[in-house]
């Protein structure tokens, strides 16, 4: 650490994240409660093949549409594939696409924010209109065009999720940045002559940390919704792979005679979610209290 | 005002125009050619070269812009290459179901968003704000497309108390003046048709708005609790103000600044959220019109969709910043 770190770092941020004390999390039942969740949604995933009673895409034509029972605890779907399987298996697709959506996002919308910001000028408006451009943009058309371009897939529509997320962060790191661009120990990196890079990497970013920490979280559900969204219009995950969205779609079909199909699915889909949402409200109420409540 | 007004729609042209470029290339990125799709496996090779002549897809793609900038700026979006009508008359006929269907939901989750809200906050930490806060966190988290399923099959399905999809009653007709059946029921007397558009409308406009009601609902309790707190109220009450003068006249103004910013923010999910509330409910509103219309290459009305979605967002968020100088006269536009 040079001088520079030790001495002109502002605390408070630093003080934020180190917060996040295991005493303090408990503090918190929401985020104790996400976190819980979370983490039987991870167990899920990896371990989905030991919990699945049945293999997801086994077709068994003798046990067609059956209700909830002993056998089949979510019954069965329209070719007899259990659904319980494949809502277990479907975590391991929630999950990578919740978090590679938001990988995308997070990393292409971080780097068009602190360039945006700390560059200033032209660069920042010719950014800044870019974002109002995609905002402005109906998300859903936006992501089902890039579908469309690049073919429709479950990969695709991750990053067409991940594209159409990217300004939401790309303003709050912005935002961030230009309040923190202006504060003396950045004032004072520069002055010593550090290279902008190492001035983003090592001072402007680490204090930019809380917010897109508790953006990232709550994307990672809105990225499963949306992404699911997408697989319900036919434009994601493609048969027989297990895939919420998907399995909503057919169930559609047997929503008066087999219910169920369209039941279990949402219901994984909504438990999920609200993992995440309670992960991001709590994080957000340790890291930044004034916000409590409020919500992106 | 008037000239901060001015200045902002200016401000909307680059956007809009920007709009215009990401959705024109990419239209024209799609793989495919639409000429090809129109005429299907029929056409000989000189049928496919007059059909791209006719379309003008033979000029450069600049040129194809520009012509589609200078149509659009007068309302011509060019002939929906999947239906032959004029793409400005497709929408036009799509428009009013979604503006049906948005303002309703608009309007569910503005009534109900602020009712669970204040009551919340009047009863902070008392069982009914945590079930109406878990409710909020159900409603946030749940995807629209389930929403409507849940809601069809228990109203529609089990109940049987609500119809379940389509506009209004299979079968019936109608003259159209404003294209919304509950409207125009109503100008025309005729109340078959606006009670059938009402009962064909709950349940898409629940669905729709359950996301936004839960969000003005944790905003809108969040606001009115910081404001309950502050000495003005505090004053209010002490001085003998009945409390439901305090909530309305002193509290809830003040409350609804963020709540108003949510809801403009909201008005521009509406438009997604209707392509899967209408696929579920068979609508035949610009959601649906849109994923048919990227689907079969049909540029020309994904074109005029994008556009006019996004010009009533853009303006629908100007008319929010207008209405928070109406609500807090400490802020004055110039």
């Amino acid at each position: 650490m040079t001088m520079l770190d030790a001495v002109s770092q502002p605390e408070a941020p630093r003080r934020r994240l180190a917060a996040l004390s295991w005493r303090r999390l408990v503090r918190s039942p929401n985020l104790l409660i996400g976190l819980t969740v979370i983490f039987l949604v991870v167990v899920s995933a990896v371990f989905a093949r030991q919990i699945a009673p049945y293999d997801p895409i086994d077709q068994q034509f003798t046990a067609q549409l059956l209700a909830p029972s002993a056998a089949h605890l979510f019954g069965t779907d329209e070719f007899g594939r259990d659904i319980l399987s494949r809502c277990i298996y479907g975590t391991r697709v929630a999950l990578a696409v919740g978090v590679l959506a938001d990988g995308i996002a997070l990393v292409l919308g971080v780097l068009f924010g602190v360039v945006s910001g700390y560059v200033g000028g032209r660069v920042d408006g010719a950014i800044m209109r870019l974002m109002d451009v995609m905002l402005a943009f109906p998300y859903l058309l936006l992501a089902m065009i890039v579908v469309a371009i690049l073919g429709p897939s479950l990969t695709n529509a991750m990053i067409a999720i991940g594209i159409v997320y990217m300004p939401r962060f790309a303003r709050l790191v912005r935002g961030a940045v230009l309040a923190i661009r202006e504060e003396d120990f950045v004032e004072a990196a520069r002055a010593m002559g550090t290279g902008v890079v190492r001035i983003l990497a090592r001072h402007v970013l680490p204090n930019v940390m809380s917010p897109i920490i508790v953006m990232a979280t709550l994307t990672v559900g809105f990225s499963i919704v949306e992404t699911a969204g997408l697989s319900f219009l036919g434009l994601g995950a493609s048969p027989p792979t297990p895939e919420w969205g998907s399995m909503l779609a057919t169930g559609r079909s047997y929503m008066l005679t087999a219910p169920w199909i369209a039941t279990f699915p949402g219901l994984a889909i909504l438990v999920t979610v609200i993992g995440f949402n309670l992960v991001g409200d709590g994080l957000r109420d340790l890291l930044d209290p004034r916000l409590r409540g409020r919500g992106f | 005002m008037l000239k901060y007004i001015g200045r902002r729609l200016v401000e909307l042209v680059p956007v809009l125009i920007g709009v215009s470029v990401l959705v024109f290339l990419g239209m024209h990125l799609i793989p495919g050619d639409p000429a090809q799709r129109l005429l299907g496996d029929k056409g000989t090779e000189a049928d496919l070269i007059r059909m791209r002549h006719q379309l003008g897809l033979d000029q450069p793609v600049y040129v194809q812009y520009v012509r589609f900038l200078a149509g659009a700026a007068v309302g011509d979006f060019g002939i929906s290459i999947r239906t032959r009508q004029s793409a400005i008359w497709e929408v036009g006929q799509a428009m009013p179901v979604t503006l049906q269907l948005s303002l309703a939901a608009l309007l569910f989750s503005i009534v109900a968003g602020l009712a669970v809200g204040i009551f919340a906050a009047r009863h902070p930490r008392s069982l009914a704000d945590s079930t109406a806060m878990m409710g909020v966190l159900i409603g946030v988290s749940m995807p629209v497309f389930w929403t409507g399923i849940l809601l069809l099959l228990v109203f529609g399905g089990m109940l049987g108390w609500l119809p379940l999809g389509s506009l209004v009653d299979e079968g019936m007709r109608w003259r159209r003046i404003t294209g919304m059946p509950v409207v125009d029921g109503v100008l025309t007397g005729n109340w078959a048709l606006a009670r059938s558009g009402l009962a064909h409308l709950v349940l898409p406009a629940v669905a729709l708005g359950a996301t936004s009601m839960a969000a003005i609902a944790r905003m809108s309790r969040s606001t009115m609790l910081e404001v309950l707190g502050v000495e003005y109220v505090r004053t209010a009450r002490a001085k003998g103000v009945v409390e439901r003068r305090v909530i309305n006249h002193h509290a809830l103004r003040n409350a609804l600044l963020p709540v108003v910013t949510l809801i403009g923010l909201e008005l521009g999910l509406l438009l997604s959220g209707a392509v899967l509330t209408e696929t579920i409910f068979a609508l035949p509103g610009l959601g649906r019109l849109a994923i048919t219309s990227v689907l079969a290459l049909d540029y020309p009305v994904v074109q005029a969709v994008v556009l006019i979605a996004a010009a009533i967002f853009v303006l629908a968020n100007l008319i929010v910043d207008v209405l928070y100088a109406y609500l807090d006269p400490r802020i004055r536009y110039t």
